[in-house]
Parts: C-alpha cells; sequence; structure tokens
C-alpha cells in the first residue's frame, strides 16, 4: 500500500511541476551551449524555472525559431537585418568567446610566436609551406623556427568557430577573400580536418609543427602554445581576457541594426583580432507570450549575475554598456 | 487445409461444443493475425518509400541547380557565391576506403575462418570466437576516438613514414604511399573499417564452413590432400555462396559506416593519389557538416545522401545478382 501510495504521490508530483514550471525551449549554436547549460542550473536553483536548450548547430537553431517551435533560437553568425525584419525576429549578442591560433613547435614558448592576418592567411591558403619562411621571419626576428613543413589543421565539421576564423582571414587577407571567403564550412585549400575543437586540440598537441585554431577555452584547458597576433590597428596582442573585452567595446554595437556586428578584427589598440560573439533570436511577436516574458527574465538574470559564470568557463560577458543598449531593445521591440 | 486440421483437432478435444462457434473465433484470431504481420510487412515498405521520398524532396533544390555534373565535380566549396558542390571527392572517397579495407578484412577473416574451424587446438576456440564477437559489439565511436588518440598516430610515426620511404621513386607506387604522414587519412580509416567488418566475414564464414559435411573433408585427407588443399579444394567451393554473402554484408556495412570514419578521416573533399593524404566518405561529409548547414549546401548534403542509398543499392544489388549466377553455375 505504502509503495502504491509513493507512486502516487510522485505522479502527482511530477505532474504539478510539470504545471507550473513552464520550461524555457531554445536551439542552436553548439559554441554557447556549456555556458547556456551553466547559466540554467542556476537559475533553475534559484527560480525553479528549466530551460531546455538543443544545441543543434546555428543553421538549424535559425530554423527553429523561424518556424516558431521554440522559444528562442541561438546563432554564432548573426543575421542581416533584412533577414530579421522579414521574419519578424529581434537578435542581441548573449555572450562572447576569442579564437586563438595554435601551434606545436619545439622550444617555442604559449605567446612567444607572432602571427598576423595575411600571414595566418597564407599558410591557410598554402602560399606559406616552410615554418621558416621569411613572412614569418620577419614578424619574429628573435625566434629561431625550423625548415620543417607547417602541417595545417582545421576543423572537419562546420562550425561557428570555423566562421569567425574565416571571416577573420577575409578580412585581413585578399587573396583568402576572393579564393576561400567565409562559412561554417568552406573550401580549405590544404591541410587536415579534426573533429570539434577537441579534435584540433588533440591533433595539435600530437603533431609536430602544426598550427591550428580553437577557441580559447580549449587552448588554456590542453595547455596548447597559442600565438599572439598583430590587431587593425598595427598592435601587437596577447590573448587575454582583456584584450577580447577590448574588441567588444571597440565595436560599434549601437548602430549596428540587429546588433549586426562581427567582431573580428575590430579597432584599437589592445583588441584581440579574432573574437566572436554569440547571438540569441527571439520573435517580435511571439505566439506564446508568456514563455518570451519568461526567456526574457532568464537573459537578463544571466546578464546580470551570469559574468562570473562565463569567466570561469572562459566565456567573455557582454560589456556593461551593451547589455544596456539590449535591455532598451527588449523593452521596445519584444511585445509582452 | 488450415479449416481441416482445425475442424480434425476441434472435434477430437471437444465433441460436443458449438463447432460454428469456435470456428468463427479460431477465424478471428487468424484473420488479425493475418492483418498484424501484413500491416509489420508493409510498413517496412512505407517507411523505405517515405525516406526515398523525403531524401529527394529535399535534394532537389541541389538536382536542379547542378544536374548529373553533381557526380564528376571535384570542387565543393560551400561558402562560394553561388556554392559550387560536387560529389567526386566522397564517392571517390567511399569507395576507395571501402576497398582497401575488404582487401584487408577478406583474407584476414577467412584466415581466422580457416583456422578456427580446421586447425584451432580446442582449448583456444571459443576464447578466439568470443574476441572476434566482441570486436563486432564495440560501438563505432569507441572505434573513432581509439582510431584518433592511438592508431593514427601510430601509423603516422612507424608505418606511413617506412612505406613512403619504400616507394619513394616508385613510379605509381610512389605516388600511392606519398607524404607528408598524417593522422587523418584515407588509409587510416580504411584500416579501422577493415577491423570493424571483421568480425561480420569471419563469423558467417565460420558458420558456413561448419556446414561442410564432414565426409567430404575426410575424402579429401584419405586421398593425402594437405590441410591447403582441403580447405582450397573441399571447404572454400562447398561454401562460396555464404562466403561471399558475408563479405557483401560486410561491404555494406563499410560502405554506409560514418562515425568511426568521420573521426579520422579528415573531411577533406580534395582527391590526392596518395592514400595517407585526408580524405572523405559520403557518410562523413554528412555528419560533419550537415548540422552547421542550410539553403543549397544541406540540399547537395542530402542529395549526397541519396547516393549513398543508391550506391548500396547497386552494391547489394550486384550481390545478389552474382550469388544467383554462382547458384545456378552450382546447380548444374
Amino acid at each position: 500500500m505504502n509503495f502504491i501510495k509513493a507512486i502516487v504521490a510522485a505522479g502527482m508530483v511530477a505532474a504539478s511541476t510539470s504545471a507550473f514550471a513552464a520550461d524555457i525551449t531554445g536551439a542552436g549554436a553548439t559554441f554557447p551551449f556549456p555556458i547556456y547549460s551553466k547559466w540554467a542550473d542556476a537559475y533553475k536553483k534559484e527560480t525553479g524555472n528549466g530551460l531546455n536548450y538543443q544545441s543543434i548547430g546555428s543553421g538549424a537553431g535559425i530554423k527553429q525559431i523561424q518556424a516558431k517551435t521554440v522559444t528562442f533560437g541561438a546563432s554564432d553568425a548573426p543575421l542581416k537585418a533584412e533577414q530579421l525584419e522579414k521574419d519578424g525576429l529581434v537578435q542581441w549578442p548573449m555572450v562572447m568567446g576569442a579564437i586563438v591560433p595554435v601551434v606545436n613547435l619545439e622550444g617555442i614558448k604559449p605567446g612567444d610566436l607572432i602571427l598576423s592576418g595575411e600571414v595566418l592567411g597564407d599558410i591557410y591558403l598554402g602560399k606559406i609551406t616552410k615554418w621558416n619562411d621569411a613572412a614569418i621571419a620577419k614578424l619574429n626576428p628573435k625566434l629561431t623556427l625550423p625548415a620543417d613543413a607547417i602541417t595545417v589543421v582545421r576543423r572537419s565539421d562546420g562550425s561557428g568557430t570555423t566562421f569567425n576564423f574565416t571571416d577573420y582571414l577575409s578580412k585581413s587577407n585578399a587573396d583568402w577573400k576572393s579564393k576561400v571567403g567565409s562559412g561554417t564550412a568552406v573550401e580549405w585549400p590544404v591541410g587536415v580536418g579534426a573533429k570539434g575543437n577537441e579534435g584540433v586540440a588533440g591533433n595539435i598537441s600530437q603533431t609536430k609543427n602544426a598550427i591550428g585554431y580553437v577557441e580559447y577555452a580549449y587552448a588554456k584547458q590542453n595547455k596548447l602554445t597559442y600565438t599572439g597576433m598583430i590587431n587593425k590597428a598595427g598592435k601587437t596582442v596577447q590573448p587575454t581576457v582583456a584584450a577580447f573585452q577590448a574588441a567588444a567595446s571597440n565595436a560599434d554595437w549601437a548602430k549596428a541594426p540587429g546588433y549586426y556586428v562581427i567582431l573580428t578584427d575590430q579597432p584599437g589598440d589592445a583588441s584581440w583580432p579574432i573574437t566572436a560573439a554569440t547571438f540569441i533570436l527571439m520573435h517580435k511577436d511571439a505566439t506564446d507570450k508568456a514563455a518570451s516574458q519568461e526567456a526574457l527574465k532568464f537573459f537578463k538574470y544571466a546578464f546580470e549575475k551570469g559574468g562570473k559564470a562565463a569567466e570561469e568557463l572562459d566565456y567573455i560577458p557582454m560589456p556593461e554598456s551593451v547589455v544596456k543598449l539590449i535591455e532598451k531593445t527588449w523593452s521596445s521591440d519584444i511585445k509582452s | 487445409m488450415a479449416d481441416m486440421a482445425v475442424q480434425s483437432d476441434v472435434m477430437e478435444a471437444a465433441g460436443p461444443y458449438d463447432r460454428a462457434k469456435a470456428l468463427s473465433a479460431f477465424k478471428l484470431g487468424d484473420l488479425t493475425f493475418y492483418w498484424i504481420t501484413r500491416i509489420s510487412a508493409i510498413s517496412v515498405l512505407l517507411i523505405l518509400g517515405g525516406i526515398i521520398l523525403s531524401l529527394i524532396v529535399g535534394a532537389w533544390p541541389a538536382m536542379k541547380e547542378y544536374g548529373f555534373a553533381f557526380l564528376w565535380t571535384q570542387r565543393w566549396a560551400p561558402s562560394a557565391d553561388p556554392p559550387v558542390l560536387g560529389a567526386l571527392g566522397p564517392i571517390y572517397g567511399t569507395l576507395i576506403t571501402s576497398v582497401i579495407a575488404m582487401l584487408i578484412a577478406i583474407p584476414v577473416g577467412i584466415g581466422i575462418a580457416v583456422f578456427l574451424t580446421e586447425l584451432c587446438p580446442q582449448v583456444l576456440r571459443r576464447p578466439i570466437g568470443i574476441a572476434i564477437e566482441l570486436l563486432a559489439g564495440i560501438p563505432s565511436i569507441i572505434y573513432g576516438m581509439w582510431g584518433f588518440f592511438v592508431l593514427g598516430p601510430f601509423l603516422a610515426n612507424t608505418f606511413q613514414p617506412f612505406m613512403i620511404r619504400i616507394f619513394e621513386g616508385v613510379p605509381v607506387l610512389g605516388a600511392v604511399f606519398a607524404g607528408p604522414p598524417s593522422y587523418l587519412s584515407l588509409f587510416n580509416a580504411a584500416l579501422i573499417l577493415a577491423i570493424m567488418v571483421l568480425p561480420f566475414i569471419t563469423a558467417i564464414s565460420v558458420d558456413v564452413f561448419k556446414t561442410v559435411p564432414p565426409v567430404l573433408k575426410e575424402a579429401a585427407y584419405g586421398m593425402g590432400c594437405t590441410t591447403w588443399e582441403v580447405v582450397r579444394s573441399v571447404v572454400i567451393p562447398y561454401t562460396r555462396v555464404g562466403v561471399i554473402g558475408g563479405i557483401m554484408l560486410a561491404l555494406g556495412r563499410a560502405l554506409g559506416e560514418t562515425m568511426a570514419v568521420t573521426f579520422i578521416i579528415g573531411n577533406s573533399f580534395r582527391i590526392s593519389s596518395s592514400i595517407f593524404a585526408p580524405g572523405t566518405t559520403i557518410s562523413a561529409a554528412i555528419a560533419s557538416e550537415f548540422a552547421e548547414s542550410d539553403g543549397l549546401h544541406q540540399s547537395g548534403l542530402i542529395l549526397l545522401g541519396l547516393l549513398l542509398f543508391v550506391l548500396t543499392f547497386f552494391v547489394l544489388a550486384g550481390a545478389r545478382l552474382m550469388l544467383m549466377r554462382l547458384e545456378q553455375k552450382a546447380g548444374k
């Protein structure tokens, strides 16, 4: 009897929680998945409201929000203002990350090697094939680099990381722009593809004379040899949280319709050149307005209290000035 | 026929009961059973048809854009404007990895089967047999990770440099085994595939080898044949159809294998003469790029899926045809 009572009680609890806590549903980009789930955990503890986020990829996330099957979509590449207007969507950047070039060279410590977008582009185009190439030597007069061939490693899967990396190469290397361009998957002239950030990190750490690109967190956790970069202002910068934030604050968010800013190659002396934001998409006039408001409450919570959690996972919180702009957009554009 | 049997059963067992009522109850049961099985069988056809239809619908934009040139275009540039997509790279990769895998797995697999049935001491038979079956039970992602972290580095540091040095300067073979060594290559993927399909070939071969009548083998031994001669002239000819069936099953698996290959092939759409260069297969290309694709790019990936479907169909149909011919020959 007791057993049956317990089952009935459990059933009632389950029924009541599902009735009260309308879980917020979202789908899209894989890059911010760890931080979204961490925020969701903390938010659930505080408010009892859950978040169901499916990291199915940016493209699929955009499709889901267009089809109104989720409350919010998430994408690593922002949508253009016309596209937003057409689908009745609002877009804003939620959190940022950075991409760093990593190498495996004997005797070279993290931050020793300095590269520019031009040189990085030429390496990925297959124009620079040896580590002792004059173009690399010119940027690194103090280092002695081997006469070995460069093993170029890139992502095999379509990804937001690749989108931002190739976008940066397109902005800083004219040849790359005309021959390859930018996208989540591109026509790579050279190199081997490894699966995911962890695949690239694994491959770099085991292959001598290799170069690749990973999200900052992976370079840090795997203790990979990252490089310094020469930014748009011509200054040498190292990948630090301060440099990533400088890139975000130097970007002109206020004038960009729909916050359409790709954070690569931003001006400013301290800006890290391959910084990336990841975006949230919601309907202006959602069918389920209560769910929309719940989602906004979650995002507000994430902006206000989620900064520390983001930094722990090596994401970069949006600067306060940008958050203020975004909150203004919410109240003016999203109907409650 | 069925009615007669039912009738006699009922009469014997239940004499005085109402015969018509009992029969109609049986009939209802029979009819229900008939329809349940029939619906199950038809649903397979419906699902298959539905899959083909949705593949065609999804692939339609790409078919319209590229036409048959899709089959022999090597360039794969999804980010170009407009995207240029061609399936030659993945088709080549799919075929070449499967062929190399079969070249390795067939002799080894049949070798193991011969050893297990003809030569193996009784004590070893079960452990080896179980080990082979366990190989079949390992999830493909485990093969992928093992290939990436263990086999890949091992091959890149030992086997590949060795082969590259040996064949350097040799015409044709020099190009096939050209450097630089790489963790992620067609050859590594083919080797993993070979290990993955090995259990299919071995298990089926062992089963069919056991069906050879001992009389045939004993007669051959009695005439003074060596073990090799018995295997070559008695066992294999007797079981040819079954062994080929196992090989075809293995080939089907190799053509479609996705996860393990995706990890270690490098997803490069360029066709290189060297088997140590990265490449891609149809299923690996889809698995790698589908999640972040849209528009024509996605349609092109679905078209690749349709191609794999057609390719597998023709391979299996070809295998059937070959088996039928062999059976006919054996019949004469």
